[in-house]
């Protein structure tokens, strides 16, 4: 990863906020979905970041606040030097051949009617490229050539339930490369896939990176796997993000009360490596009514009195990663933001 | 809360613990329109005592789901038990009628369905729909006596009493899970078959529900068949593995032997393809290919088109099953071989070093 390149997106102070529907006619006062509250996070050209979390902590609105899909609340949000904020129709459009998504589901996601070649060439005709149809040709097979679908000639006139599952997942790769994006936005890419074929889907993602010096966003809640793929990791909870940092750091040194239980119930493949699990109980609480102070406290095992006061921001730890959290010691020391 | 070493005492009484099924030699087929029948198993055997648990593993397609179905005598229409039997408190499951198998199905062996967004009705609550389980062992008996037995279970599973009157919707992904748990649990089964009971769930959800299982398993002495892909659920929830693999028995061991001395090649790669936490900096393998068709199954090995040391053999003959030692079963003909070249072969009881680490 070279420092000196500008990040591919940045992210300040987003927020995306969905109201609810007043029943009440009385109650004048409007309620939010708070689904991501006061994000900032950097991108780097060719790096990848995994943003884990459990279901509902707004990683989801995120990717798709990304990809000009949701209108953000408040807060900037540029890929490659662009404001996506500002952006609508055509402009909207050009911006979205810079980031395109790896879904989770291929046996969900491939039209079962189109053929492969149909299927890739597809995004090349709703963006008006390459018209001329020996070239536009050219380009899918490129696409999937670079997906390892081998050679790809000979899967062009193929139907998708002719495929196993891991190839399924390389056409949709493939269709997401064709416009040569900047960003993949990869949500849960293999969570679907036989565990004997997840390892390809992650290599193939790392070798485009090499290769196309594409960045990659992955949103996942599977700890397993991001060690392997991840260059940052981003862990999420209740629209916040509460750690960020390298990979390594954080998965032998997580300090986040959070990041810490999830690490702890990651199922460990070795009888002989069973530990004690955090097991945090109750769910993630809803995101309209959020607690006071820290959004963690009424779940965290370590919490204290003054944490459902104060509400902690992100500060650098000694650990050489950033936390949210009150109980953990910031690396300059200062009085709490 | 959490009994701190999770070692499991458990292991060694696990001998002594009387048998509860015992399955031998169960094949079931296919049968397909116009062409041969599909092999979806062949010649599985397993034993199961009171209070195991047992994982049953392996990628879609290898017969899991074809082996519960046969256990349960649910499989659809085309499909045939050809061969085989299921010992169950003195009887053969295989062979009883429709009517004799209705009377253990529920009763003495339940099911958690994969899928608890699914697998409950949306249009009842959740209080009738374990009552409906509950009904079915006792017959129609007082309304309170259904309803304190619904209040008990749902305890049992941790869900408060005021919430039984709730529809699914109303539940959250875990609540229905638990809900699942407490309609199979309704008729003091001995056999609960989970059925890739965690998949859909969050990881923290995921956890308290093997948790869950767990402490009800001790409780109620329960014997759990965990039908799974998920080898790190495997490692934390049973005592003996059944890896299957394009219908047939791969390996079946201990956990411990499993995991740390594995001997089937195939066994070996999908250990390597799983992430470890433990060892993030590791590169993850794949298993080239993919599993075969039940109807276009290879000659030889099912494996063998994939397998890293497969020889001639392999692709012209199927391997037996073959008991390495008492508890330790695996088919392949080179069982004494590592990826790295032969070793380990002089004695079967020496922990083999090297087999999880050969990457490096």
């Amino acid at each position: 990863m070279e420092e000196a390149l500008p990040p591919i997106i940045e992210i300040k102070a987003l927020c995306k906020y969905f109201p609810i529907k007043q029943t009440n006619l009385f109650d004048r006062e409007e309620k939010f979905v708070h689904a991501v509250d006061d994000v900032s996070l950097v991108v780097g050209v060719a790096e990848v970041l995994a943003l884990v979390g459990e279901s509902g902590c707004g990683k989801s609105t995120l990717a798709l606040t990304l990809m000009g899909l949701e209108k953000t609340t408040s807060g900037s949000l540029q890929i490659a030097g662009q404001e996506v904020t500002e952006l609508k129709g055509s402009g909207l459009r050009a911006m979205r051949r810079n980031i395109q998504m790896i879904f989770q589901d291929p046996y969900e996601s491939l039209n079962p009617l189109m053929s492969i070649g149909d299927i890739v060439a597809e995004p090349l005709k709703v963006h008006g490229l390459v018209k001329d149809k020996q070239a536009r040709q050219e380009r899918v097979l490129l696409a999937l050539e670079d997906a390892g679908l081998k050679p790809a000639a000979s899967f062009i006139q193929r139907l998708p339930h002719e495929l196993s599952g891991g190839q399924r997942q390389r056409v949709v790769i493939a269709a997401a490369l064709v416009l040569e994006p900047k960003v993949l936005l990869a949500d849960e890419p293999v969570s679907m896939l036989d565990v004997s074929i997840r390892a390809e889907i992650l290599n193939l993602l790392l070798e485009l990176r090499e290769r196309r010096g594409v960045s990659i966003l992955m949103i996942t809640h599977d700890l397993g796997t991001v060690g392997y793929v991840a260059d940052r990791i981003a862990v999420m909870y209740l629209g916040r993000i509460v750690e960020i940092g390298p990979t390594l750091s954080i998965m032998q040194n997580p300090q986040h009360p959070y990041s810490k239980a999830l690490l702890s119930v990651a199922p460990v493949p070795n009888p002989r490596q069973r530990r004690e699990r955090i097991i945090l109980q109750g769910e993630t609480p809803n995101p309209i009514d959020l607690p006071p102070g820290c959004r963690f406290h009424p779940r965290c095992p370590v919490a204290q009195p003054h944490c459902s006061q104060i509400d902690p921001r992100l500060r650098l730890i000694p650990a050489g990663h950033e936390v949210a959290c009150l109980e953990v010691k910031p690396k300059i020391t200062s009085g709490p933001g | 809360m959490i009994d701190q070493p999770r070692s499991r005492s458990r292991a060694a009484d696990l001998d002594q613990a009387p048998i509860l099924l015992e399955l031998s030699h169960l094949s079931t087929d296919f049968l397909i329109k116009d062409s041969p029948p599909a092999h979806a198993l062949v010649d599985v055997s397993f034993t199961l005592r009171e209070g195991e648990a047992l994982g049953l593993v392996g990628e879609s397609g290898c017969g899991k789901t074809t082996m519960m179905l046969s256990l349960m005598r649910l499989l659809p229409a085309n499909g045939r038990i050809i061969e085989g039997t299921a010992q169950f408190g003195g009887v053969d499951l295989f062979s009883l009628s429709e009517k004799e198998i209705a009377g253990v199905r529920w009763k003495e062996i339940s099911m958690i369905f994969q899928g608890a967004m699914n697998a409950l009705n949306p249009v009842r609550t959740i209080s009738d729909q374990i009552a409906e389980a509950f009904i079915l062992q006792v017959g129609r008996v007082d309304k309170k006596v259904v309803d304190d037995r619904v209040i008990s279970l749902l305890d049992l599973v941790g869900i408060s009493a005021d919430r039984r009157k709730q529809y699914p919707h109303q539940y959250s992904g875990g609540m229905r899970q638990r809900a699942m748990i407490a309609m199979a649990l309704a008729c003091n089964p001995q056999i609960v078959i989970a059925d890739e009971p965690t998949t859909a769930l969050d990881v923290m959800i995921q956890a308290q529900i093997l948790e869950l299982l767990e402490k009800l398993r001790d409780k109620l002495g329960l014997s759990i068949i965990f039908v799974t892909h998920d080898l790190g659920v495997v490692a934390e929830m049973c005592d003996t593995v059944l890896v299957m693999y394009g219908g047939v028995t791969a390996e079946y061991a201990s956990v411990d032997a499993i995991y740390n001395e594995p001997r089937h090649p195939y066994t070996r790669e999908l250990l390597r393809a799983f992430p470890d936490l433990n060892r993030p900096t590791a590169k993850l393998a794949s298993i080239p290919g993919f599993p075969p068709r039940l109807n276009a199954l290879p000659p030889g090995c099912r494996f063998a088109p994939r397998c890293p040391i497969a020889q001639d053999i392999c692709h012209i003959e199927q391997p037996e099953l073959r008991w390495i030692d008492a508890g330790h079963a695996a088919s392949c003909h080179f069982l004494d071989l590592l990826p790295d070249g032969p070793a380990a072969a002089a004695s079967p009881n020496t922990p083999s070093q090297n087999l999880l680490n050969s990457e490096s």
